[in-house]
């Protein structure tokens, strides 16, 4: 009775919905504010830098920094429940810029604050808050790259030695015209990821800002045109759906008012686990007990018209060409495929997801943890398997690399990359060096020994989903080298059988046209004879 | 020499429409095994299923109808002499001009061996391949029946089985039923028309 109910609802809900007007959707996603901010008596003033813009906004909204110092937006430290292990942009290792001890200014031009410069960062400020880069509604506002959170407030030169001049933003007409988040201040960081458009992700990037309705049918700019809070439901300044903690099967239904969680940031939260309709293959709806929507609905990332980063061989930076120059190549279409500050890439676009069983449990190899440097060491490696009824098959972007490791103590190595101090790999390419300062800074001695070892990282995909008519089809992963031909546990039909059971079987049917061919032959035979 | 309508309209429907659909589904189903591409699994999974419900639906009439006209005893085992004597006749009196063993009339329309051959086509192959093929179709659905302790690979196991053996039938049978008759060919013609020339 219960779940025919939620079918009822999730069809009411479907149904009600689809007759909405776009424009509808967009105004309920961004919300009707009763403030006009430029009206307000706080923000009449001119401001010289983004801490007295915070200092302005937490006269009225007197808890959002606190709230927001529990977030890992602010931490970049997160505990995961499921594993015990301590997360978070602070701890973790990746296989793109590797770390960001050491880094801070560069890397923390993404952290939610002002001032991230070095560890002495004061994580209980509440005027270092930043307000503007997730509230500003202008797309004028920008951290400085190299600025520590800072946006910059003289014009300065970037990239460094270009000639293009950055303006300072104007602070006070931002600050007056705030509102909720968009597309475009999420996506600031999260599209820009790993220090460029669509480095990380592969299904966020810079084409996610005004998607078309084949990149990603729910923020479709002419369409639903969704913001990432639509799905990523926010309260208090937490927003819903880690990729620390994926969600990898949902089995809450419809998310209705009333249910004590509102979170929507699953496919499931709105759609429902039988999410397809009566007149489509009833095949489809016994597919979800094992399978999470966007394995068929997110058909290849990186779908955008950009390309994603693949691979990052960082034991190949450092060369220069004929004339003594650091070396820089670009592919045909502009992206680099060598930098002498990091190595080698490879970028793809319309890639196939690799899939794997998942219940949601990433376990990270952190810097506490002995690698077998014999083999690819995993970034993270994802858990799941077929008996387990939490578990899906699951689309990854897998990220490969070669990165620096301590041979001696067997730990992958923390590189000092930005600076201007001569440890900084990016200021005396020199590995020992960068490695020895990194690794310190993490309170770890390094032995002298380095290596670089293969590395591969596991990104869920879970955005751009494409619209019903580009999904995969049945014969896509339902044959002998289909898509899941590498998923492993259970028996599929059309991809699947028993070869001895085909053997038998053959011999069988041959055998018996053999016999019955030779009975009557010899019936034409013995005929004849008698006859 | 007579001729007996020794098929009744309903008896001819059902025999050669599921031999359509039985055909259709040998087919369609080694297209979803992998063993011919004729087609996407997509459109072999579409028409295998429905002419697995066809089916389904035509052995219920089926059923009903052999029940209620007493027509089931048609497949009521002879005694083991008497098969015996046929398995003789096909091994060897065949070959040696002697006269066939069984008389056929409208009350005993099939010989010993057919009697055992349909019999276990309808109570051993039939029900193994439509039962698994129907817990293949509701796969997904089995936990709430309480049979989830079922895998996949049993189901497919034994759809792919009895599979084969109802291909080693269709040969079998095609070659009986086509050369088997005084006239090449006749037993089909009686098939279809009803009447069949039988010795009085």
């Amino acid at each position: 009775m219960r779940r025919f109910s939620i079918v009822c609802w999730g069809v009411a809900l479907v149904t009600l919905t689809s007759w909405l007007p776009a424009g509808l959707w967009a105004a309920t996603g961004d919300g009707k504010s009763t403030a006009d901010h430029s009206k307000f008596e706080q923000l009449q003033q001119t401001f010289q830098s983004g801490p007295e813009v915070t200092a302005a906004c937490l006269e009225c909204h007197t808890e959002a920094a606190s709230q927001l110092h529990k977030t890992s937006h602010w931490t970049w430290a997160f505990e995961n429940p499921v594993t015990g292990q301590t997360l978070g942009k602070k701890n973790v290792i990746n296989n793109f810029c590797v770390a960001t001890a050491t880094n801070w200014p560069r890397c923390t031009s993404c952290h939610i604050g002002y001032g991230w410069k070095d560890e002495t960062f004061d994580l209980t400020s509440e005027k270092n808050v930043d307000c503007l880069v997730c509230h500003d509604t202008t797309t004028t506002y920008k951290k400085f790259p190299v600025g520590a959170g800072h946006p910059n407030y003289e014009p300065k030169e970037w990239p460094p030695k270009s000639g293009k001049i950055r303006q300072p933003p104007d602070l006070t007409k931002i600050a007056q015209s705030v509102g909720k988040p968009s597309r475009d201040t999420c996506g600031a960081c999260h599209f820009y990821g790993g220090g460029g458009n669509g480095v990380k992700h592969g299904h966020l990037d810079s084409s996610m800002h005004k998607p078309t309705r084949e990149t990603d049918v729910h923020m479709d700019a002419a369409g639903l045109n969704f913001t990432c809070q639509t799905c990523h439901t926010t309260g208090g300044n937490e927003i819903s759906g880690s990729r620390y903690v994926t969600k990898a099967s949902d089995n809450r239904g419809v998310v209705i008012p009333g249910q004590a969680d509102q979170n929507r940031a699953s496919c499931e939260s709105c759609h429902s686990n039988t999410p397809h309709a009566e007149a489509a293959n009833p095949k489809l709806n016994q597919h979800t007990d094992k399978i999470a929507c966007v394995t068929c609905h997110v058909p290849e990332f990186a779908r955008g018209g950009r390309k994603t980063k693949m691979w990052w061989d960082w034991s190949s930076a450092g060369k220069k060409d004929e004339q003594g120059k650091p070396l820089l190549i670009n592919d045909e279409d502009g992206y680099p495929i060598y930098d002498f500050k990091k190595g080698d890439f490879k970028w793809e676009a319309n890639v196939v997801p690799t899939y794997r069983w998942f219940d949601g449990d990433v376990r990270y190899t952190l810097l506490s943890d002995t690698i077998d440097d014999t083999a690819v060491v995993p970034i993270n490696s994802v858990k799941g398997s077929y008996a387990d009824p939490n578990s899906r098959i699951w689309p990854f972007k897998v990220m490969r690399g070669r990165q620096p490791y301590d041979k001696q103590q067997k730990i992958l190595a923390v590189p000092h990359l930005f600076g201007k101090d001569e440890d900084a790999y990016w200021k005396s390419f020199d590995w020992g060096k960068a490695v020895t300062a990194g690794l310190a800074a993490r309170g770890y001695e390094f032995s002298g020994d380095l290596g670089f070892v293969e590395t591969e990282y596991y990104w869920p995909v879970t955005h751009m989903v494409a619209p019903k008519e580009n999904t995969l089809g049945c014969d896509d992963c339902h044959s002998r080298n289909g898509r899941l031909a590498g998923v492993e546990g259970f028996y599929m039909p059309g991809r699947d059988r028993f070869e001895w059971i085909d053997m038998i079987g053959w011999l069988l049917v041959v055998g018996t046209f053999g016999g019955v061919s030779l009975h009557g032959l010899a019936r034409i035979f013995t005929a004849r004879k008698g006859g | 020499m007579a001729k007996v309508m020794m098929y009744a309209r309903f008896e001819r429907f059902w025999h050669w429409s599921q031999a359509a659909l039985i055909i259709t589904m040998l087919v369609t189903g080694f297209n979803i095994h992998g063993s011919i591409s004729l087609m996407s699994f997509e459109q072999a999974i579409d028409i295998h299923t429905l002419c697995a419900w066809t089916l389904i639906g035509l052995w219920v009439f089926a059923w009903f109808w052999h029940i209620t006209t007493g027509e089931w005893r048609q497949y009521i085992p002879s005694t083991p002499e008497r098969i015996l004597a046929m398995v003789r006749y096909y091994a060897f009196g065949i070959f040696q001009g002697k006269s066939h063993p069984f008389h056929k009339d409208r009350s005993h329309k099939h010989n010993p061996l057919q009697r055992l051959a349909y019999l276990g086509l309808h109570i051993l192959i039939g029900p193994a391949i439509w039962i698994s093929g129907l817990f293949y179709l509701f796969f997904g659905d089995l936990k709430a029946l309480g049979l989830d302790g079922l895998s996949l690979e049993v189901v497919a196991i034994t759809h792919t089985a009895a599979a084969f053996l109802m291909l080693v039938f269709l040969i079998a049978h095609l070659y009986l039923a086509l050369t088997m008759s005084d006239k090449f060919g006749a037993y089909v013609k009686a098939m279809i028309t009803g009447y069949e020339e039988v010795d009085e």
